[in-house]
């Protein structure tokens, strides 16, 4: 039965990957903005035009056309970059580590804090110390990332000059000296995802909390300490999970800002440049990487809830 | 005459009575806390802003009348620069004023237009039902596969970035929120007892949406549009920021704290001394102002609503 369950989200996943590429694929290339058009700019006359689209296979349909896309995708070929010319394979290759790297290390650190803090939180509601912590994680998800990044340069780098505003890496610093370049990116990106992980790990046991055999646990005196850790947490773990895949595909809009702004050399940098260059295939191919990402974490998360909750697992 | 007069008396009398029996529902009053009275003189602050802001700002948003690009706070025969000057020596104060109209006028008519095409689809949705239901949710579905911020990007990335496509952009994407809130409060109430009554009398479907469906939909739905309202801002201006949204020279929040991030480590004053230049932390405070107090309203609104024997007892 469980199994049939996963079996089935796993089969939903792959159908939402399926339909993202289409998305992905429509938009950048049926839309009117025709590569064609971009590459050749004040220089296309109707012949020089119908030539390059042929060349570039845009006289067949679009359905062909897709079907090609997507067999090269699957085969790793992901054609070339328009700006230079080089391998879009090589350029992402030698981006995407870095971007994981990051990613890895930001939800290695958040994922702790994030839940001792959002546990904290609910064990003492209403205390001054839960508001202030539920007032600045408020405070927090309603700003842009480019604010906190903005108030972490002006502190960390303009008036306490502990670390460098932009980085420069070279690919030959030892590990000190990459985790420093590295720290300011990694610490806006932490503060921005813990914040939507505490709040929604403290309203994961609240919403435990009020349910009837807590109730049951309070009127008959347990404390408070013990019905948390021993009454609410086993019963709150699955929307935790949850929340920590959310989170980590929310990752995805914050490294876009967050590589934008302290110039990491990473694929959502990557990205960037290929939109404001207009660089169409680039763009496909690292959007498909964030949204494959992105659905797969989404799955994950869904998988995760399925599994830790006996209630999905045995659907009447 | 008097006898018109004697009937609503006693109609009125009737209704008080019903107003003190014990199940009457209670009267919704919006009370905030002072925190939330706080946020809300922020937001009406903006919205004012946003209406005579061009009209009161000492400078045009273009015009480079500073002495220079990241001064501080000086004068000059053009007049006073309150904030200092931006990255090509514009007044800093007189762009955040333009710039309300921008970030916030663009996100006020992406939200609405999200909005009647949410309400309109999720009604349509659930009051017909059938193929037409289906083919809306699974487009739906789609849409809200995709981070918002990679539709964004591709969608520029093969149109371009204006004014119009940006608004239609975020509109379209947020419209996807609103459409599942919509469809699911409008499945709600076509299955209650007074709409059913209504198909009994023969009411035509349009009278029941516009009579029974709107009427009790629309304040979940009010409440909903500060959320909505707030993302849409973190959307444009995160798109602004990353050169991708407003174009320049218009002034815009986001926009602004790119071009100016240079100034927080090349600020002159008036010496020739190179000091922080906060030509970046204003506006980046003006939308933190903002979305914060609108989820601040928002916050007390619905710490408001609810309260069991637990919420109290914790």
């Amino acid at each position: 039965m469980m199994m049939r369950m996963v079996l089935q989200r796993l089969g939903i996943g792959i159908a939402t990957l399926f339909v993202v590429s289409v998305i992905v694929f429509v938009i950048t290339s049926i839309l009117p903005g025709d590569v064609a058009d971009i590459i050749l700019g004040q220089s296309a006359t109707p012949e020089t035009l119908a030539a390059l689209r042929a060349e570039l296979g845009m006289d067949q349909p679009w359905y062909i056309r897709y079907f090609s896309w997507l067999g090269n995708l699957a085969s790793g070929d992901l054609g070339i970059s328009k700006a230079g010319g080089a391998s879009i394979s090589s350029l992402i290759d030698s981006r995407i580590w870095n971007t994981l790297i990051m990613a890895g290390m930001v939800s290695l650190i958040s994922i702790p804090i994030s839940i001792v803090l959002g546990l904290w939180a609910a064990m003492h509601p209403g205390t001054r110390l839960d508001r202030i912590v539920t007032f600045g994680t408020l405070s927090t998800i309603s700003v842009p990332e480019f604010f906190i990044a903005t108030i972490m340069v002006l502190i960390f780098a303009v008036k306490l000059k502990w670390l460098p505003a932009t980085l420069y890496l070279t690919g030959n610093e030892n590990w000190s000296e990459l985790l420093k370049a590295m720290a300011m990116p990694m610490i806006t990106l932490v503060i921005v995802v813990s914040a939507q992980m505490i709040r929604m790990t403290r309203a994961g046991i609240l919403n435990v909390m009020s349910s009837p055999y807590i109730e049951m646990a309070i009127l008959k005196g347990v404390p408070r300490k013990r019905i948390i850790l021993r009454h609410a947490l086993y019963n709150a773990i699955g929307p935790i999970v949850n929340v920590i895949a959310l989170n980590l595909a929310y990752l995805v809009s914050g490294v876009v800002i967050v590589e934008t702004i302290f110039s990491y050399p990473g694929l959502a940098k990557l990205m960037i440049d290929g939109v404001q260059t207009r660089d169409l295939p680039l763009v496909q191919a690292c959007a498909m990487i964030f949204c494959a990402v992105y659905v797969i974490l989404i799955l994950l998360a869904d998988i995760a809830s399925i599994l830790s909750n006996p209630r999905l697992r045995h659907p009447k | 005459m008097s006898e018109v007069i004697k009937n609503e008396d006693e109609i009125l009398a009737k209704l008080d009575a019903f107003a003190e029996l014990p199940d009457a529902p209670p009267k919704r009053k919006l009370k905030l806390s002072w925190v939330g009275k706080l946020a809300s003189l922020v937001v009406i602050f903006w919205l004012v802003i946003v209406a005579i802001g061009p009209s009161i700002s000492p400078h045009h948003e273009m015009d480079m009348d500073g002495d220079d690009s990241f001064m501080v706070a000086h004068d000059n025969e053009y007049g006073s620069f309150y904030l200092g000057t931006d990255h090509l020596g514009r007044d800093t104060l007189s762009r955040v004023l333009y710039g309300a109209r921008n970030t916030i006028g663009i996100a006020l008519l992406a939200t609405l237009l999200a909005y009647s095409m949410g309400i309109t689809l999720g009604i349509l949705a659930a009051v017909k039902g059938g193929w037409i239901d289906m083919i809306i949710s699974r487009i739906n579905d789609a849409i809200l596969a995709l981070p918002s911020i990679m539709l964004g990007l591709i969608v520029i990335a093969a149109l371009g970035s204006s004014v119009p496509i940006l608004i239609g952009l975020a509109g379209v994407i947020y419209a996807t929120s609103v459409f599942r809130i919509a469809r699911a409060l409008a499945q709600d109430i076509m299955v209650q007892d007074f709409v059913e009554a209504a198909h009994a009398r023969g009411e035509r479907i349009w009278w029941i949406i516009k009579s029974e469906v709107l009427p009790n939909a629309i304040m979940p739905l009010a409440t909903d549009f500060g959320l909505r309202l707030v993302f849409v801002v973190l959307f444009i201006s995160s798109l602004s920021f990353l050169g991708l949204g407003i174009q320049p020279p218009a002034s815009d929040w986001g926009s602004m704290v790119r071009e100016n991030l240079a100034g927080l480590s090349g600020g002159i004053d008036l010496d020739g001394n190179t000091v922080t230049s906060y030509a970046a932390i204003w506006p980046a405070l003006a939308i933190a102002s903002f979305t914060i107090a609108i989820n601040l309203i928002v916050d007390d609104i619905s710490a408001k609503s609810g309260g069991s024997l637990a919420k109290k007892m914790i």
